[in-house]
């Protein structure tokens, strides 16, 4: 019974929920159990930092679009009255009196907040190491990471501990784990999620969105959060509504019939990309063709070399006010000191990590007087040219695809100290965020590391709101590909 | 003055934050409220707490587009919110969402003081410090308020075209004018709905170059502002005579002591790091929100001086009318029941009706009607009954209201007319009050008071005083 369950899609727990083969709260304590289990490890994962105390009211939830099926939550996203901490000292058991609304709309849909998803403080890191509340393992590999900033998400719904999850994504925080932990994750359009209730990093930037074991998994689960809410000046109505991916083949999806495919050289050419990684995307290609997609790579991103560079003005800028509320008056840790000033300082200084730190300090100067026009007026010109380089080459193409990652998994500890190494992990998710489209990431095979076959992920990307076709697209290879990820279960 | 730098003349610009009274703040739907109990108008987003995130309140919005539509400013299509970055324990955020280079409205003009521009901004929280100095740094414990915090805030900024303490006090009464006549605002300056910051520097007069300027901080009345004003204008003078340098500095006026103390430059060098507000788009202000806006304006306080003026109100009368606002319908329905000339009924309004009223009541409350006060200044202006009658008339209707003519016919106070009776009395004022009569006679004509005086008291006030000085001149010969 217990590999049934486990081995059920999201989707098809809802499926036999609403059809009285399953009960909700049978599911909700299998995963419940299974998650308090591996936590108890002495080498666990530590996806959790917070597990559902008590059962979900089960009443009324098997009519509910969502069945009850439960939902690990990534830590920063508000949940009233639970631990909402975003991997942070400084909110160390910070209870918020309200809910992110796309976790409410979730919930009201039937979801079951099952946990909250350990992740890099404040979203600010690609490993999961950046912790307040110790590093996220990689269920493929316990040695080395699961990506970040959503890895305990990732690992998570990678380890068979929770059936889907929430993360967000501000430079690749949901792209690049979904990759290195061998499961799918879509980066919505920028404002197609409302942010309201999500603890900032880079307002400009931030997006929620799914990561699922499967592409349709994440179209049930993006189609039920999205849309405009009152509460988010950024946040948009889609233009349509999001359906079950259905296509097998890729060759009627394009806008003149067959999809046709891009494969930026700045986003393949690269120095570094791993050689086992390529042969995996480059396998994926070819399926793609067989699928009745037309793959050129004669398109051009040309300014996304600069991508990372701008990257690392505008989010800091972003990040070292929207970090100035952790002040120690109204909420979180507290560190009293000698008058106003100090107490700021002291309360700062031991709730922040490092490379939190970091950033606030790297976001104030681009931002101070004399600076300004250099650094962040500058980087703001360089997302402009992006986002027209994308519009070019969506001229041309259908969807953008390339790795999401030079390489799978690395060892913990490899890049902790080395933050410029740290931030290359972002190269080829950066540039989508700036021009703020979706992007998906799905499992497209393996590559050898350490003895080890660790997975790699594929990225597609559209046109704003072209969620739909990259779901479809995404949803074709996914069956032609034929990955499974049951590997990582633990 | 120092001697031989010429005269000096003040340079003096305004910086005026005034709080909108919509129904809700700035980015949140809390209620705007004055005088709750402490933290209980607070939401996660004017508390700031961590994923909150700010809406603009539209009707903020028109308030800020219709204050700028009534100085004549340039309205923007496209606006844009910016944070301005700080650290205080009365800004949840760690950044006041402000305007910086995009503001909504720009230039604009009020009776030849030139605006720069008037943007939107949320109000601080309040502090409240216990114990010590009073202020943050050395008080025992400071306690939030975060009621007024997210308040809509409109902040005008004027060009320095003010050349004294009175001309800015009386610009100023009449911004106050026109805020309260469009209804955006309390504009109350003790609690704080209107507040004042003013820069002022010296020059030699007739030059166009400007002197280092300081700035007056947190002016809280008329009175400050113009005591304020007139004690830095002295303190830069004492300076520039000794050959010393102004610098540029914040200065506070503590009215009770009169003394200026001087906040050194350094406290206030901050470097805000303002950039674009990201969690809100730019503002486009659609054609139906101007449109709005626009037509939400009506004739303005310095429009209505000008007309009344024109209809031959004195020009203090006329200001008086327009600043204090509850004058200004009693005396419009007062002219247009007809009878009597704008300036005399202006007058009558300002100077005899005004004062017999407590503090801020509503003469259009009061038994005596402005038809009633109309009628009264015709009588005496057709010298039916003299000015003191008059008054006696304004008096009786004040307490038990009625007809003008009835009041007049039952209290006898009809005017005696230029015949016999007056004539006789006249006689006997004169016998009465010999050596005044005989100053009068030799051509001191001052001297007559006293036997004008005896007129008055013989007829309880009936006699036109005009008249009564006519006869008694005609009797001396002089």
């Amino acid at each position: 019974m217990a590999a049934e369950l486990l081995a059920l899609s999201a989707l098809q727990a809802v499926a036999a929920i609403r059809s009285g083969e399953l009960s909700p709260l049978e599911l909700f304590r299998f995963y419940r159990e299974r998650a308090a289990a591996e936590e108890a490890r002495a080498d666990r994962l530590n996806c959790f930092c917070w597990l559902a105390e008590e059962e979900p009211s089960a009443e009324g939830l098997r009519e509910l679009p969502l069945g009850g099926v439960p939902l690990a939550v990534k830590d920063l996203f508000c949940t009233r009255g639970v631990p909402s901490q975003a991997g942070s000292r400084i909110l160390a058991d910070y209870r918020p009196p309200y809910t992110a609304t796309a976790v409410a709309r979730l919930q009201a849909a039937g979801a079951t907040l099952l946990g909250k998803t350990n992740q890099d403080e404040f979203a600010m890191g690609s490993s999961s190491e950046y912790c307040a509340f110790g590093p996220v393992r990689n269920p493929w590999d316990r040695e080395r990471v699961p990506g970040g900033s959503s890895g305990g998400s990732a690992a998570a719904v990678a380890a068979g501990l929770a059936p889907w999850a929430l993360g967000t994504d501000t430079g690749g925080s949901i792209r690049q784990p979904a990759a290195l932990c061998g499961i799918v994750g879509l980066k919505p359009t920028y404002g197609a999620v409302s942010r309201y209730g999500m603890i900032a990093f880079a307002s400009s930037l931030d997006q929620a969105g799914p990561m699922t074991r499967t592409v349709a998994d994440a179209a049930l689960l993006f189609s039920l959060m999205a849309g405009r809410d009152p509460l988010d000046a950024t946040s948009v109505e889609l233009p349509g509504a999001i359906s079950l991916p259905k296509a097998q083949e890729l060759g009627g999806l394009g806008r003149r019939g067959r999809l046709r495919l891009g494969v930026p050289r700045e986003l393949f050419e690269r120095e570094g990309l791993a050689p086992g990684v390529r042969a995996a995307f480059e396998r994926a290609l070819e399926l793609a063709g067989q699928l009745g997609a037309e793959v050129t790579d004669r398109v051009s991103l040309p300014h996304a070399p600069h991508a990372l560079s701008a990257y690392y003005v505008l989010a800091p800028a972003e990040a070292s006010s929207n970090l100035a509320r952790y002040d120690g008056v109204r909420f979180g840790l507290r560190v009293e000191g000698e008058g106003l000033v100090d107490t700021y300082e002291r309360t700062r200084a031991e709730g922040f990590g490092p490379e939190v730190k970091r950033r606030i300090m790297l976001g104030t100067y681009v931002l101070s007087a004399g600076y300004y026009d250099a650094y962040y007026a500058q980087a703001q010109r360089v997302r402009t040219l992006i986002l027209a380089d994308f519009r070019a080459a969506f001229e041309e193409v259908d969807l953008i695809v390339c790795p999401t990652s030079a390489e799978v998994a690395f060892p913990l500890g490899a890049k902790r100290e080395d933050p410029w190494a740290m931030y290359l992990n972002d190269y080829f998710t950066v540039p989508m965020s700036l021009a703020g489209i979706p992007a998906i990431s799905i499992p497209c095979g393996f590559a050898e590391e350490g003895g080890r076959q660790l997975p790699v992920g594929l990225q597609l990307a559209g046109p704003h709101f072209s969620e739909q076709l990259l779901l479809e697209a995404a949803h074709a290879l996914e069956g032609a590909l034929g990955f499974s990820g049951r590997e990582g279960w633990v | 003055m120092g001697v031989g730098s010429g005269q000096l003349e003040p340079v003096i610009g305004l910086e005026i934050h005034v709080q909108l009274s919509t129904r809700t703040k700035l980015f949140c739907g809390c209620r705007v409220a004055f005088g709750d109990p402490p933290n209980t108008n607070i939401c996660p987003v004017c508390l700031g707490l961590p994923g909150a995130l700010p809406v603009v309140n539209k009707e903020a919005l028109r308030y800020a587009l219709m204050i700028g539509a009534a100085l004549g400013s340039e309205l923007a299509e496209r606006s844009v919110f910016h944070r301005k970055n700080y650290f205080y324990p009365d800004l949840p955020k760690g950044y006041q969402i402000s305007q910086y280079d995009l503001p909504l409205c720009r230039g604009g003009e009020l009776e030849g003081v030139r605006i720069q521009r008037v943007h939107l901004e949320e109000d601080a929280a309040k502090l409240i410090h216990y114990g010590g100095s009073g202020r943050i740094h050395g008080s025992d414990l400071s306690l939030v308020d975060f009621n007024r915090g997210g308040t809509p805030l409109v902040e005008i900024v004027t060009h320095p075209d003010l050349r004294s303490p009175e001309e800015a006090g009386q610009w100023l009464r009449l911004l106050r004018a026109t805020l309260k006549e469009l209804g955006v605002s309390d504009v109350n300056m003790e609690e704080g709905s209107l507040r004042v910051d003013a820069n002022v520097s010296l020059r030699p007069l007739g030059s166009d170059r400007l002197g280092t300027k300081t700035e007056l901080k947190n002016i809280n009345s008329f009175r400050y502002l113009e005591r304020g004003l007139a004690a830095e204008i002295a303190r830069q003078e004492e300076i520039l005579a000794a050959g010393e340098e102004v610098a540029q500095e914040t200065v506070h006026f503590d009215p009770q002591s009169g003394r200026l103390t001087v906040m050194r430059g350094k406290e206030e060098a901050h470097d805000y790091r303002y950039f674009p507000e990201p969690d809100l788009p730019p503002v486009q202000i659609d054609e139906q929100l101007l449109a709005e806006a626009r037509a939400a304006v009506g004739e303005l306080p310095a429009a209505r001086i000008r007309r009344y003026e024109a209809l031959g109100v004195a020009a203090h009368h006329a200001c008086t009318l327009v600043f204090r606002t509850e004058l200004g319908p009693f005396f419009e329905q007062a002219l247009a029941a007809g009878g009597a000339p704008a300036g005399r009924v202006a007058s009558w309004v300002v100077e005899e009706l005004a004062p017999r009223l407590g503090e801020g009541e509503d003469p259009l409350e009061q038994k005596a009607s402005p038809a009633a006060l109309a009628k009264v200044v015709e009588l005496v202006e057709a010298k039916r009954i003299s000015t003191a009658a008059g008054r006696a008339v304004l008096e009786a209707l004040l307490a038990k209201g009625g007809d003008p003519l009835e009041i007049v016919a039952r209290e006898g106070l009809e005017a005696l007319r230029d015949g016999d009776q007056l004539a006789e009395l006249v006689a006997e004022a004169i016998a009465a009050n010999p050596q005044a009569a005989e100053k009068v006679s030799a051509g001191e004509l001052k001297a007559i008071g006293p036997i004008v005086g005896h007129v008055m008291r013989a007829t309880k006030g009936r006699a036109d005083g005009a008249t009564v000085q006519r006869l008694i001149r005609e009797r001396l010969g002089v």
